[in-house]
């Protein structure tokens, strides 16, 4: 019984992570792309480890099966947005049927900002104020006495 | 059992020379981000499968250390491509 449940769990996971990669050679553009490889990679992942649980059937495998799933869980959509919003701001091509684009005058690239459309004119002119207050990486810089 | 881990194997094995060949023709920096993070996916995948094959479940932490160590690299090129630096897709 648990041995045909175990077959079941590692056939599913082979064939979410294989379409997961045939999503990521049909698919049109990045976006699309990331879409099809972090759901179905999480699911693959999650059900190879469920089947190493049971086939050990020891709490600290599944201990360690229960780490690896919360980590996937939590490391994929926060890996997936930081590849998208990069991606977004360096200027990838958008598949040209895309419908809608809010961001698509919100984002300058020359002081690396990005508005909401949704600001009132208070914060505006703050932000006109602050234009040549650009955003960059700080250094320390040893001082020497 | 053995049959299914084979096949197991040869589908994964099938969607990493996919995932291979995006890798080759992405035509983005991001497209190939993309493309190693579920490589990383798949390796964690096939690690589980050979602990099942082998019966050792050691095997587990290195899925650990592999999913951390893809976490840290995408973060890391995603870092990279917003920030700015030399870009030769």
């Amino acid at each position: 019984m648990i041995d045909w449940i175990i077959k079941l769990l590692m056939l599913s996971s082979a064939i979410f992570t294989l379409l997961a990669a045939v999503g990521i050679i049909r698919l049109p553009d990045l976006l699309t792309r990331m879409h099809a490889t972090t759901k179905a990679g999480a699911l693959g992942i999650a059900l190879m480890m469920v089947a190493t649980m049971f086939h050990f059937f020891d709490a600290v495998v599944f201990a360690k099966g229960l780490a690896v799933i919360i980590f996937i869980l939590i490391t994929a959509p926060i890996a997936a947005h930081a590849i998208g919003r990069a991606g977004y701001f360096v200027g990838i091509p958008v598949w040209e049927r895309t419908i809608k684009d809010e961001l698509v005058h919100c984002y300058d690239e020359d002081t690396h900002r990005l508005l909401s459309g949704l600001e009132t004119e208070e914060e505006l002119e703050i932000y006109r104020q602050n234009l040549d207050l650009k955003p960059r990486i700080r250094i320390k810089q040893k001082t020497t006495e | 059992m053995q049959f299914v881990i084979y096949l197991t194997f040869i589908i994964f094995s099938i969607s990493m020379v996919l995932v291979f060949i995006r890798l080759i023709i992405g035509p983005t920096l991001p497209d190939r981000v993309v493309a190693l993070e579920l490589l990383a996916s798949i390796i964690v995948g096939m690690i589980g499968a050979y602990a099942i094959y082998t019966d050792t479940s050691s095997f587990i932490d290195v899925a650990i250390v592999a999913a951390l160590t893809a976490f840290l690299a995408a973060i890391g090129f995603a870092r990279f491509l917003e920030r700015g630096g030399p870009r030769n897709d």
